[in-house]
């Protein structure tokens, strides 16, 4: 632990300084079992200060919105506030007054836990999450496994709300994230699996250490890993290019389509949370956490950790407004004829190299190698991958499968030419 | 781990699994029960947790709560009308007699049972767990794993028809 932060409450680069200082002054004076209860409530409101209100308000809404709108064109909310920076303020007081319908038919109970049930993993999913060396709230031999269960108990949120809602849509749009989560979770949890035979632990702080001592980041080492986790928590998430549980140009909105007011404020604002825990979680894992060779000693861990955790999540704001709804056959075909192959060969290569690693006496420096192998060995393997499982594309369709099955077209009278008034 | 903290969870805990496993039996409606199964489940991962079997917990709640309820799930949907008219059968009788049956078998496993007591290291981390797997129980790991690639197999043979299997090849002219 050198090179890092000193024990004074007023050195601000290391944040859990102050709650430890807090939570001693309390053990002074109140019984022992009162730090239980004091320190969730100091870590939430720290990581909410620090962390969760910016980010979810600021980055997630209306750096979304407006960046959003640059890509397409336009110019996104620019009158509430300067710059519009208060419309998402101005957004949540709209939501709040709204009346929050519920259909006659619905079955009450669920409709109304299930915005409860998805709220509740999102913050339950930033206590793994190492802000900086010592700050992690609980640090959790198995804090990867944790993050993987904690992440699938949304699914059963969405799912309880589409039911619930009893309405054609919804059920569909309900059906849809369980299938496409079920899909997507398997190449996911391999790729992680990668990552933990590779580094050799499974908890979060262990795995940021292990990227500082190598002095090299993951995504260099496991650029395949990285690739298939981006497309599988996107699919997770159910962003834009594979948010086909709430396509609205197929059904409606999805699970959501009965919901209003703050219900459907809790979904949407919550949707953001877990985009940005995903973020977290891959800047921990692929892009070395709060590590930044050398630069931790002069900035803040925790501001390098919160830098690298909003340009991953500028990249999936990238991908919402640049790539066109995906249809549902494409994507569950993807999951499994695609990411799954590349997950098994990935794991199969990193099992490899991990005995070669323990065997050979190169010490260390073998990730570079390893990094200059992997590298090229998964452009490769992508590419030839997308080229043997892709489709042709057809500029003139010339028989398409609806006309072919339905024996072409076949005109039912001879059309007027020129007769038509 | 001990102290006042544990033994509230411990009661919090117990109250929750308890009621959530009672909600099951009494409640009508199949996709609440599941539910309540779901309810259940997480809190049986808590006293995983509170015995410091923390990837046991973790792993109870991405099999069970994440893979097996959904499927649950999956089997309630897709029957129909699973989720009214499920009034009493004649079936109550022996459902209870089995139930009593199984908690008498499990009482006397409990009882009988030499528990570990005493402080130490129960070998419960993911890395104990992957050695005692690969190395002392290597025969059951390896049967499973047969065991379930057949299953997977089999289902997948069991739900194409011959229709949907013509359909899958490439035309010639396409």
């Amino acid at each position: 632990m050198d090179n890092l932060a000193t024990d004074h409450w007023y050195d601000f680069r290391d944040l859990a300084n102050l709650s430890r200082v807090i939570l001693e002054g309390i053990d002074k004076v109140a019984p022992y079992e009162l730090a239980y209860i004091v320190a969730p409530i100091i870590g939430f409101v720290a990581a909410f200060v620090i962390f969760v209100l910016p980010s979810q308000l600021f980055v997630g809404v209306y750096g979304e919105r407006r960046i959003i709108g640059r890509i397409q064109s336009r110019r996104g909310p620019n009158r509430v506030g300067p710059f519009g920076l208060l419309q998402p303020v101005a957004d949540a007081l709209k939501l709040l007054q709204k009346e929050a319908l519920t259909p006659k038919v619905a079955d009450r109970t669920l409709m109304w836990a299930a915005p409860v049930f998805f709220v509740a993993p999102a913050v339950l999913l930033f206590a793994v999450i190492p802000f900086g060396p010592r700050m992690v709230f609980a640090d959790v031999p198995a804090g990867l496994i944790f993050f993987i269960a904690v992440s699938g108990l949304p699914v059963l949120a969405a799912f309880i709300a589409g039911w619930s809602s009893n309405n054609k849509y919804s059920l569909y749009g309900a059906m849809r994230i369980v299938a496409m989560s079920v899909s997507y979770e398997v190449p996911l949890v391999l790729m992680l699996l990668c990552v933990v035979v590779f580094t050799n632990t499974m908890s979060l702080p262990g795995i940021v250490w292990f990227q500082k001592d190598v002095d090299l980041w993951l995504i260099f080492m496991q650029p395949l890993a990285f690739v298939v986790y981006f497309i599988a928590v996107s699919a997770e998430l159910n962003r834009t290019p594979t948010d086909i549980a709430e396509a609205e140009s197929e059904i409606v909105a999805g699970y959501l389509t009965e919901y209003s007011g703050m219900k459907w404020g809790l979904f949407y604002g919550m949707d953001i949370g877990y985009a940005l825990a995903a973020s977290a979680f891959a800047a921990t894992i692929f892009l070395g956490g709060w590590s930044m060779w050398g630069l931790e000693q002069w900035v803040p861990p925790w501001v390098i950790f919160i830098a690298k955790t909003h340009l991953f999540y500028m990249v999936f704001i990238w991908t919402r407004g640049t790539l066109p709804r995906l249809r549902i056959d494409q994507l569950m075909g993807f999951a499994w004829k695609f990411l799954l192959p590349l997950a098994v060969v990935n794991l199969f290569l990193v099992s490899l190299e991990r005995l070669w690693w323990s065997e050979s006496d190169l010490g260390g420096g073998i990730v570079f190698v390893i990094a200059a192998i992997n590298v090229p060995v998964s452009a490769v393997a992508v590419y030839l991958w997308a080229r043997f499982l892709g489709y042709k594309p057809e500029r003139v369709p010339t028989r398409p499968r609806l006309a072919r099955e339905a024996g072409g077209y076949v005109p039912l009278e001879e059309p007027v030419i020129g007769g038509g008034k | 781990m001990e102290g006042a903290g544990v033994n509230i969870a411990f009661y919090v805990l117990s109250i929750l699994t308890l009621v959530a496993a009672g909600g099951v039996m009494v409640s009508r409606n199949l996709l609440h029960a599941v539910l309540f199964l779901i309810v259940a489940f997480i809190g049986v991962a808590g006293f995983f947790v509170l015995l410091s079997a923390e990837f046991i917990a973790m792993a109870q709640i991405v099999i069970y709560v994440g893979a097996i309820a959904v499927l649950i799930l999956f089997a309630i949907v897709l029957t129909p009308r699973s989720v009214r008219d499920n009034s009493e059968t004649a079936m109550v009788g022996p459902a209870i007699l089995l139930g009593v049956a199984l908690a008498t078998v499990f009482l006397f496993v409990i009882h009988d049972t030499g528990w570990m007591t005493g402080a130490g290291d129960p070998g419960l981390s993911a890395s104990d767990l992957g050695r005692a797997l690969l190395s002392t129980w290597v025969l059951p790991f390896e049967i499973a794993s047969v065991l379930l690639t057949a299953a997977l197999v089999g289902a997948i043979m069991l739900v194409r028809s011959e229709a949907e299997e013509s359909e899958d090849v490439p035309d010639a002219d396409a």
